[in-house]
Formats: C-alpha cells, sequence, structure tokens
C-alpha cells in the first residue's frame, strides 16, 4: 500500500519497488553491466566478439550449476552436492565416450546416460532430504561424499581426454554463430517455458510457506525432490559444459564450484530461505563471479593477490545482492 | 519404560552406543584399532575437530539459520600465522596464541556485523567470507615461508602430559567444561538459548539480541583459531588449506551431538561425543584396506545413516 504515501519522493521509491517486485533480476543486471564497463574500461579487447564467447564457454558450467542450484533454494532447500554431481557425470561421460569409440553415436548415447545419472543423483539427494526429513546441508554433503568416491571410482585420476568431435563441437561454430551461443538460447526458451509450469510455482509455494503449501493440498514431499530432480538435470548439463571447455575428465573438477553456485544464486536476487528468486537472477550472479574474475586479472593485480581481490569483491556483491533482494521483497 | 526409551534416544546417549559400535567393528577389522594407544591418538584428531565444532556450536545454538562456513579457513590463517609467528621457537608461542586468537576474534566480529548490522544471511555472510580468506591464504603464503611448530606446542599436542593425556586433550576438556558452565550457568549462555529459540521474545525479554550475535561470530572464530593453533602443532607445520575440511565436519560434529541446524536446542556434550565418533569412523575408514573412492563411499553412505538417528524433521501434518 505504497500509493497511498503521498509526496514525489516516496512515489518515485515506490515506483522503483515495483520496477524490482516485477524483476527482481535487475540489481544483478546492474552489477553485470557495471563490471562489463569496468572490464572493457581496463581492457577494451576484454569486450570483443571472441572473449565474450571465451567467457561464455569458460562459465556456461557455472551458469547452469547455479540455475541447478536455484531451483532447490526456490523451496527452501539447499544442495551442497551439485559439484559432486557435475564431476560424477562429467568422468561418466568421458569414460563411456572413450569406451564406445568416440563416434556421434556414442557421444549421443553417453550424453543421454548422463542426463539419467544426473537424475538419479537428484532423486538420491531429494530422498533423503524431503522424504527421509534429513537437514538439507549436512544431509546433501553427505552425499557429496558418496557421489566424488562414485567419480573416484569411474575416473581415479585426472587425465581422459574427450572426443575430438565433442569438444571440437563445443568450442567451435555452427552456421558461422560460437555454439556456446546456441547453448545460450536454448537455455533461455528452457528457462522461459520452466518458469510458466506448475512445478516452478510451487516450488515458490513450499520455500515460501511449507505449512501453508502443505495445507492448501500440495504434495509438498514430492514437489521437494522433483526440484532436487530438476537440479540434478541441470547439474549433468553443466556437466556437458565443462566437458566440452575442459575437454578431458576430472573427479574432483566441480569442488569447488558448489560453493560458487550458492553465491551466484545470492548474487542474483533470490532468498535462500525459500519462495523468492530468479533463474535469470542465478545465470547473471554466474556471470558475476565470472567477470570479477577477469576483471581482477585485467586490472593488473599481482598474482598473489588475485584470489584476495576476487575473494573480497565477490564479498561485497553478495552483501550489494542482499540488501537490493530485500528491497525488491513484496 | 518411557524414560528407558527417552533415555536412549538422548542423542549423547545414541553418540555413546555408536562410538562403542564403532570401536569394537574397528577392532574386528584391524586387530589393535581400539587399544589404548591408538584410541588416544584418535581422541587427538577429535579435539581439534571438537575445538572448532565449540565455536560453530554456539553460532548454531543462537538460531536465525546461525552457521559458520568460514571456520575452515580461520583455521588454515591460524596454523599459518602462527607457524611464522613463533618460527620453531618455543619463546614464539604466547606473542603466536595472541596473534591468532585476534584475527580469529577479527573475522568473527566482520561475521557478526555483516549478519547484524546488514542483516546478511550468516551462510551467505561467512561462505563470502571464506572466500576473502582462501584469498589471503594465497597472499600469505606466496610472501613468506609458512613456518615451523614450536618444540614446546608440538609436544603439547602429541605427548603425554598429566596422567598419560597430551595437553591437547586436556585442552579440550578444559573447553568442554567451560562451555558447559557458560552455556547452563550463565545469564549469556540462557541468552544464547533464548535468541536461538524465538529471537523476537528474547529482544522484548530485553535480551540484547545483535551484541549477542556478534559475540557468538567472535567466539567461533576465536575458537577455530585455537584449532589451527594446535593443527599446526599436530602437523608441525603449516600447509596450503589444512583446515579445509573442518568447515562441514565441524557442522556434522554439531548435528551428531544433537543440536537442531534451527537453533536454541542442544549443547556441547553431545557435540564432543560427535566429534569422537566422527573421527572414529575416519579412522576406521583409513585403517580397512579399500581404495579412497570406496572409503568415500562408504563415508557418505555411513553419513547417512547415521543422520536417520538424529533429530529428523517433522512429518507435515495438516
Amino acid at each position: 500500500m505504497a500509493e497511498i504515501a503521498t509526496g514525489p519522493m516516496s512515489r518515485r521509491v515506490g515506483s522503483i519497488r515495483r520496477l524490482l517486485e516485477r524483476y527482481p533480476f535487475l540489481p544483478a543486471l546492474g552489477i553485470v553491466a557495471a563490471l562489463f564497463l569496468l572490464n572493457g574500461f581496463f581492457s577494451p579487447a576484454s569486450l570483443s566478439y571472441r572473449a565474450l564467447t571465451g567467457l561464455l564457454s569458460t562459465y556456461m558450467a557455472l551458469i547452469l550449476l547455479s540455475i541447478a542450484q536455484t531451483y532447490v533454494v526456490y523451496a527452501g532447500d539447499i544442495d551442497l552436492s551439485v559439484g559432486s554431481i557435475l564431476s560424477l557425470v562429467n568422468v561418466t561421460i568421458i569414460v563411456l565416450m572413450e569406451r564406445w569409440g568416440g563416434g556421434a553415436g556414442a557421444v549421443l548415447l553417453s550424453l543421454a546416460l548422463g542426463l539419467l545419472l544426473g537424475l538419479a543423483c537428484g532423486l538420491v539427494n531429494g530422498l533423503v532430504v524431503a522424504a527421509l526429513r534429513l537437514q538439507a546441508i549436512v544431509a546433501t554433503f553427505a552425499t557429496s561424499i558418496f557421489f566424488t568416491g562414485l567419480a573416484l571410482y569411474i575416473l581415479p585420476v585426472a587425465g581422459t581426454p574427450a572426443p575430438t568431435l565433442f569438444w571440437r563441437t563445443y568450442g567451435g561454430r555452427l552456421f558461422g554463430l560460437p555454439f556456446v551461443f546456441y547453448i545460450l538460447a536454448v537455455l533461455l526458451v528452457l528457462l522461459f517455458m520452466l518458469a510458466r509450469t506448475r512445478l516452478a510455482a510451487q516450488l515458490l509455494a513450499v520455500g515460501d510457506d511449507r505449512q501453508a503449501a502443505y495445507q492448501t493440498g500440495l504434495p509438498v514431499v514430492s514437489v521437494r525432490i522433483r526440484g532436487y530432480l530438476l537440479c540434478g538435470l541441470f547439474a549433468a548439463l553443466a556437466a556437458f559444459c565443462i566437458t566440452g571447455d575442459t575437454a578431458s575428465g576430472d573427479p574432483l573438477v566441480g569442488g569447488k564450484m558448489t560453493l560458487y553456485s550458492v553465491a551466484a544464486v545470492v548474487l542474483g536476487g533470490s532468498a535462500l530461505a525459500g519462495g523468492w528468486g530468479t533463474v535469470v537472477g542465478s545465470l547473471l550472479g554466474a556471470l558475476t563471479i565470472g567477470l570479477i574474475n577477469s576483471l581482477v586479472f585485467f586490472m593488473g593485480t599481482p598474482s598473489e593477490w588475485q584470489n584476495f581481490m576476487q575473494g573480497l569483491a565477490i564479498l561485497l556483491v553478495l552483501m550489494a545482492g542482499v540488501l537490493a533482494g530485500r528491497r525488491a521483497r513484496p | 519404560m518411557n524414560q528407558v526409551i527417552s533415555f536412549i534416544r538422548q542423542p549423547v546417549v545414541v553418540a555413546l552406543v555408536l562410538i562403542v559400535a564403532l570401536l569394537y567393528l574397528g577392532q574386528l577389522l584391524s586387530p589393535g584399532f581400539a587399544s589404548g594407544g591408538q584410541i588416544l591418538r584418535l581422541l587427538i584428531v577429535a579435539a581439534l575437530l571438537g575445538i572448532v565444532a565449540a565455536g560453530q556450536n554456539v553460532v548454531i545454538l543462537g538460531g536465525r539459520e546461525g552457521i559458520d562456513l568460514s571456520v575452515g579457513g580461520i583455521v588454515s590463517l591460524s596454523a599459518i600465522i602462527a607457524g611464522n609467528v613463533m618460527n620453531g621457537a618455543d619463546s614464539g608461542i604466547l606473542p603466536a596464541i595472541a596473534a591468532c586468537l585476534a584475527a580469529g576474534a577479527f573475522f568473527g566480529l566482520l561475521n557478526g556485523l555483516g549478519v547484524t548490522l546488514l542483516r546478511i544471511p550468516p551462510l551467505v555472510m561467512t561462505l563470502g567470507m571464506l572466500g576473502v580468506l582462501q584469498g589471503l591464504l594465497v597472499v600469505i603464503r606466496m610472501g613468506i615461508p609458512s613456518g615451523q611448530a614450536a618444540p614446546a606446542l608440538s609436544r603439547f599436542v602429541t605427548q603425554p602430559l598429566v596422567f598419560g593425556l597430551p595437553g591437547i586433550i586436556w585442552l579440550w576438556i578444559a573447553v568442554g567444561l567451560l562451555m558447559a558452565f557458560m552455556l547452563h550457568r550463565t545469564v549469556f549462555g540462557h541468552r544464547i538459548y533464548a535468541i536461538g529459540s524465538n529471537e523476537h521474545a528474547a529482544y522484548m525479554a530485553g535480551v540484547p539480541v545483535r551484541p549477542m550475535r556478534i559475540a557468538l561470530f567472535v567466539i567461533s572464530g576465536m575458537f577455530a583459531a585455537l584449532a589451527g593453533l594446535c593443527l599446526l602443532g599436530y602437523s608441525g607445520s603449516s600447509f596450503a588449506n589444512v583446515g579445509e575440511q573442518y568447515t562441514l565436519t565441524s557442522i556434522i560434529a554439531v548435528v551428531f551431538g544433537g543440536t537442531s541446524l534451527a537453533g536454541g536446542k542442544g549443547g556441547y556434550t553431545g557435540t564432543m561425543a560427535g566429534a569422537v565418533l566422527l573421527v572414529i569412523l575416519q579412522g576406521i575408514l583409513t585403517t580397512v584396506n579399500i581404495d579412497e573412492s570406496g572409503r568415500q563411499m562408504v563415508f557418505g553412505a555411513t553419513l547417512l545413516l547415521l543422520m536417520t538417528f538424529y533429530g529428523r524433521g517433522r512429518a507435515m501434518r495438516v
């Protein structure tokens, strides 16, 4: 009821709030735009077509992983195993593709099995968190140890290369456009469609008030499990991208990415408590992390200070993201 | 009968029963596992984890999604600071203790300020702080050598001191007594439970909620720093990210001790048992002859299994 208040000042605040309510990812978009400008200022070449393609193909995996994380955060849960699901799918498809000869059929079949594996991991998480009612943070940490063990069993040491066909396609061009652009386009369409599904609304309802959702008649347990399934699916897609980018298998490749995915979700303005957020925000959040990393590099930071500057910058934008997100919440 | 059941269902009792069972299992799998010397070694490792978990415990008890993901970073940082300040000389121990505790308190204070003044969720604030700390570790490691533990510190952690127990075990017992006293016999302790179970009611009753919450994070940082110092004594010299593993294991120790992640319920005695339980489990897995991959799978699956013994969430009811 902000409209009741009079005066030009309050009306302006009200309209900003309305804009934020409608597009909660706007602050994240502003941060991304500012980071692009800063990158361009320190290194004009970083805004070139080529550099942007490189940025996208490097961070596409984190983008997808952050989106995966978003769907469980919608429902007020969290998944600390996304990074290990990514590692597991990465080594599995690498080993399968190599065993089956690396042809087009082998690649497609391996990817299909990779998706199933991601779904299976999501199902395990959903069952222990929603059905067994264990606490999400510790339970998914435990499953992450299990998944990592499985990944180590499938490929004990990093290094098996991906078939040329696979990484050439990922890093190459199709009809004159870089392949990652098609991935991004398909992803955006997919996200748009998913946002209109009943499941997205149900996840947000469960995250907003679990008890109320239950009393309204929502199958809370099954909704939360489906959130984890979606998470596992996107984690598998993220694994495909990291496989295309690194062109090899590594059982520990995703270890560091889990916490980044949580950070990206928060950067995107979603509430960790659930019930409020957007996947586009998480996409922008993942880009923010990528842009901060390259900005710190382009600013000519001494190499030993780079990690510190990245950590500090991410902490600061995390704070900004939380503060802006809170303002936007209805 | 009901009393017996509620006694058996107490987390501390569950943990103790599991500890005995695991020791028995370990002895079966590898004779000598439950020998005195071996148990002592496990207790030293458990003490390191238990000290970190003490800080984690108070933050979690304080509620409002309280959690400290930065403890692993503080443990590593403290080990490096201690190594450099003492640099192998006994005379440097006191300055090292002071420097470590100051550093732990400083980062805990930053966490607390972010959580209270800016109202950043603890998970986000301490996660961001972990990134900063990891960056800081790189800076320090590249700038100066990692440093050596003073002989007296190593003796304190690894050699028997009184009644055949190393100093660190006594230190852990002291931490346990201090925590028990603080949580159950002081106003401060009662206020932790108060803000943990109902922050608003506590505020209305006159509890200074914000200063309390800041204090909890400072305590957590200082316990993590203390553990980092002892860890240096245990390993002799500090190396990269030596404390990383403590972040999530400290949370698991707290959960195994029966403290609810929702806050306001639990205590430190259980957490001590939880830390021992976790370390024994890891100990068994290192003694049995299986690959790293199998070890991790069994560890993850066992953690899940054990979690089902503890406070599972309530089923939805209309």
